[in-house]
């Protein structure tokens, strides 16, 4: 405790230098700007966080609507139930991401394993964004095993299979907490930076619950990104679900707060909140999205905060994971965008340094292509096979 | 663990100094290492084979074996090669000869399009030019509507005959609004199309169908600074299907090292030719080599550190408070040191700002353990004190501590602490500050405070500017800087790159020579590099 508090204060000592520092600086900026012409433009602008980025656009104010009449249209799309998705996954995950398995166990099988092809192995997992940590613990242990065992093991695709399912961890708790209880809708908050799917998520979760027969009320936290919540509110109506809106710029916690309190009035199974995209070393925004939980769970728990990781993201996806769980405690993860050639391996280490599972899989466009994560059937698609 | 190549590679050389020459087999050594530290940064395996190689190749010529510091030359070779390459070729946008001139976006979903295409519309305005944004993203809900709001912040057109959400034919969106364009005189027409995987055939063959309609001047890939290994299977696609003349970096503003950027530029050969970093249209630039290159290996990056702070901090506020510091313009107080702190904090994350300083690389494993919420406790004490307290911390006696430390929530030892600590905070600034150092650091010749209220209240404060250094670089600076009248501004190249050494200077302990440096030997096992950072002795005593 003391050496903390004492290193704290050498880190506060060191920031005021930072600040003296920064003064010179900005103070130079301003006798320059004053010998320039005055006018008053000594100074430098203050910080500039979204409420003031988005007050200065005053061309666009979308109608304030409350919540829009649910207006039941007769062409109500009829999602897909969950069942028939799996088998697409797999499809398009060995379509897609077969290489990585195969080019594996072409190594694996090889009648002498070098030096050379442990290194090939550990480039096949580093090219899949496993990450340098897992990747070394993964061959260290095939390694091992292969040793130990020698011939009369199982085949190098079953070990390597195993290996694989133990980073993946398959006695994590998957299910999606959406059940309602205590006569309390389950509340869902959707999380993530900017440009991962978390609006399209939310809407083909919206889907996913629908055709479980749910009722389901859509909250469009997200007021900073230009027509976010008229794209929250299309996907709504397909389904026939409500979307509850507030106006560009306004506070996100207080639209949360005004979905979930829909929800409890309409006795909604389920409340889904999409949030804006934020960057984690926003500080300022990491805490707008804190807020936005703490004011939602003053009616409600939160059942769940989902974090969307997009499948293409390299090791900042560790980051994301590590600083949104510190901010609003994340429950699981959706991956998406796993249909094009990359390859998610990212999860890999976010479930081995955070414990946090992979929930839901996004693998493409289409309105319902959104999966349970199963990680039997995403190693073994990675492995390319048809189990 | 250690965070940065300069940590890892400083790690393997440990061993080699008094050594001669360097053997093959501590070449490798740093070959892995830096191997590692570029696979973190999310460089392609190719490129990084690649790259390590023509590394090591030039590891082993003399300029390694003979410097006196080999793990300082090695990473100086590594970053002069990533702005080598990520350099190379920079070129500005080619204007058609008849206008207008057709800009067409491409790249994966989430990747920024629609935010970009408003960003360079804007761009483009503020240069002359009359530019027009096509909605050509029929795909995603609402696409074309962001793009509308987006367009009308920026003040730009934006021709969007089509609703979107599914419906219309992008190619013929696109088709029309190069005429359009010639038909209403804007030179400029931005072209934002849907975003799509590099493995959709037909989406790609749309993309290239839109390209062969409009016959784009210039075809931009839009990729996310956060992509990992997948960049160059993205890049290759897109090149093979749409082909594309340069590449664009967008969240920059995060954390990401983004070594996509240097995995894009070797294997396609295009060049990045702008940054985008922020959330608001204006947060957009030409692409900078040499703090890319800085970012991918990790290293600190006082650049960005000072437009952070310039961001965040209120510059009458800080230069008040700085002027505090040095003793005029009344005490440095609780308040101040509150404020300071929050605009501190505004910055980010405590330990990242502490990280980006050079040579805090020593400290790492304590800013990894660092409670940001110590902050909050702080503040917490701060705040239950009265004003009077807050203005004068000498009048807090044993009872007030009690009450400050009820009201707060802690131990009456930790207020204590904190006092004490405040007090020889204060000192110690006004010390450095007496010193020499600070107030005649290169690029503002007056005090700090004689930056506005100064020079308001006391005209003859500077006596203190002229004073001659004694450091002949510092003199050079200072009488460049009396010269050319105006101080350096602030987000000059040259004014920065002197202010963290007018900081070294000012921390030296050389200067004060009666406070020996008193540091805790268990934080410091290998003793200082001489041209390394150096902590002020008296920041040092509180490491005891």
């Amino acid at each position: 405790m003391a050496a903390v508090g004492e290193f704290f204060y050498l880190v506060i000592a060191i920031g005021v230098l930072l600040v003296a520092l920064v003064a010179g600086l900005v103070g130079a900026g301003v006798r320059r700007s004053r010998l320039r012409g005055r006018g008053g433009a000594g100074t430098i602008a203050p910080p500039q966080d979204r409420t003031g980025a988005t007050a200065a656009p005053p061309t666009v104010e979308p109608p304030t609507v409350e919540v829009p009449p649910a207006t039941v249209t007769p062409t109500l799309e009829r999602p897909e139930g969950t069942a028939g998705r799996l088998v697409r996954l797999r499809q398009r995950l060995s379509r897609s991401q077969g290489t990585l398995g195969r080019g594996l166990l072409a190594l694996l099988s090889r009648d002498r394993l070098d030096e050379d092809t442990w290194e090939e192995i550990e480039d096949t997992l580093l090219t899949a964004d496993v990450g340098v940590g897992p990747t070394q613990q993964l061959v260290e242990r095939l390694r091992t095993r292969l040793r130990v065992e020698g011939s009369e093991a199982a085949s190098p695709r079953e070990v390597l299979r195993e290996e694989l399912l133990t980073l993946i961890d398959p006695t994590l708790d998957r299910t999606l907490a959406v059940q309602r209880a205590g006569g309390r809708p389950a509340v869902v908050l959707v999380v993530g930076v900017n440009g991962t799917g978390k609006t399209t998520t939310v809407g083909k979760l919206a889907r996913v619950l629908v055709a479980e027969d749910k009722q389901v009320v859509l909250g469009a936290a997200d007021t900073f990104r230009a027509a976010a919540a008229e794209q929250l509110t299309t996907w709504g109506e397909r389904v026939g679900v409500d979307t509850v809106r507030g106006p560009e710029g306004s506070d996100p916690a207080s639209v949360a707060f005004e979905a979930v309190r829909t929800g409890i009035e309409q006795e909604a199974d389920v409340v889904l909140v999409d949030t804006a995209g934020r960057l984690q070393n926003k500080a300022g925004l990491m805490d707008e999205l804190g807020k936005v939980k703490r004011v939602v769970e003053k009616q409600v728990p939160v059942n769940e905060v989902l974090l969307v990781l997009d499948a293409t993201t390299g090791q900042n996806g560790m980051i994301q994971a590590r600083v949104f769980s510190e901010v609003v405690d994340v429950t699981g993860i959706v991956l998406t965008k796993l249909d094009g050639s990359a390859k998610g391996g990212i999860v890999v280490a976010v479930q081995r340094e955070l414990g946090v599972p992979v929930k839901l899989v996004g693998l493409g466009e289409g309105a319902d292509d959104l999966a349970p994560f199963e990680p039997e059937a995403f190693v073994d698609a990675l492995l390319g096979t048809d189990a | 663990m250690f965070a940065t190549l300069s940590d890892r590679l400083a790690d393997t050389f440990k061993n080699l100094r008094g050594k001669g020459r360097l053997s093959d087999a501590d070449i490798d050594a740093t070959g892995r290492e830096i191997r590692i530290a570029l696979l973190e940064a999310d460089v392609a395996l190719p490129v990084v084979k690649q790259f390590v190689a023509a590394v090591k190749e030039r590891a082993r010529t003399a300029e390694v074996s003979q410097a006196l510091n080999p793990a300082q030359q090695v990473v100086k070779i590594v970053h002069d090669e990533l702005v080598g390459i990520l350099g190379g070729e920079t070129r500005r946008v080619r204007f058609a000869k008849n206008p207008p001139t057709v800009i067409m976006l491409a790249g994966l979903q989430g990747a920024g399009k629609t935010t970009l295409a408003a960003k360079l519309a804007l761009w483009f305005k503020e240069q002359g030019h009359s530019p027009m944004l096509v909605a050509a993203d029929l795909q995603r809900p609402n696409a074309v509507y962001q793009l509308q709001v987006n367009g009308e912040r920026a003040g730009v057109t934006v021709h969007a005959p089509e609703p979107g959400n599914g419906v219309g034919d992008p190619v013929a969106v696109a088709r029309g609004a190069v005429g359009e364009a010639r038909r209403t005189l804007h030179d400029v027409v931005i072209i934002d199309t849907a975003g799509r995987l590099g493995v959709d055939a037909d989406l790609m063959q749309q993309a290239a169908d839109i390209r062969d309609a409009t016959q784009p001047d210039e075809v931009l890939f839009v990729v996310d600074a956060m992509i990992g290994q997948d960049a160059v299977n993205t890049a290759q696609a897109f090149l093979d299907g749409v082909g594309f003349d340069g590449v664009v970096l967008t969240k920059l503003d995060g954390d990401a090292r983004g070594g996509a950027a240097l995995s894009i530029r070797s294997i396609t050969g295009r060049p990045i030719m702008f940054a985008s970093a922020g959330e608001k249209l204006t947060d957009f630039d030409v692409f900078h080599p040499d703090r890319m290159a800085s970012r991918i290996l990790d290293m600190g990056d006082m650049l960005t550190l000072i437009e952070q702070a310039e961001k965040a901090f209120d510059a009458d506020q800080a230069a008040q408070a700085a002027a505090k510091l040095t003793g005029q313009g009344g005490e440095f107080t609780l308040d101040d040191f509150l404020e300071q702190m929050q605009a501190i904090r505004k910055m980010g994350s405590l330990s990242k700002i502490m990280g980006m300083l050079p040579g805090m690389g020593q400290f790492r494993d304590q800013l990894a353990n660092f409670d940001e919420r110590e902050i909050d406790r702080v503040q917490a004490i701060i705040q239950s004190m009265t004003p009077a307290e807050r203005a004068n911390a000498k009048i807090i006696d044993g009872s007030r501590r009690a009450r400050i430390a009820k009201g707060s929530g802690v131990h009456v030892s930790e207020v204590n602490l904190l006092v004490e600590r405040f007090f020889e905070a204060r000192k110690m600034m006004q010390s450095l500050a007496k010193g020499g150092g600070m107030p005649g650091m290169p690029g503002m010749p007056g005090m700090p405070g004689a930056g506005k209220r100064g020079k308001a209240k006391h005209p003859p404060k500077k006596g203190k500017g002229k004073r001659v250094s004694g450091n002949p670089a510092k003199r050079a600076e200072q009488q460049k800087a009396a010269g050319t009248k105006a101080p350096v501004p602030a987000a000059d190249p040259f004014g920065l790159s002197a202010a963290p050494e007018g900081l070294g200077q000012a921390l030296d302990p050389a200067l004060d020579p009666a406070l020996d440096p008193t540091l805790d030997p268990a934080l410091d096992p290998n003793g200082f590099d001489p041209d390394e950072f150096q902590l002020p002795p008296e920041v040092a005593k509180f490491l005891k």
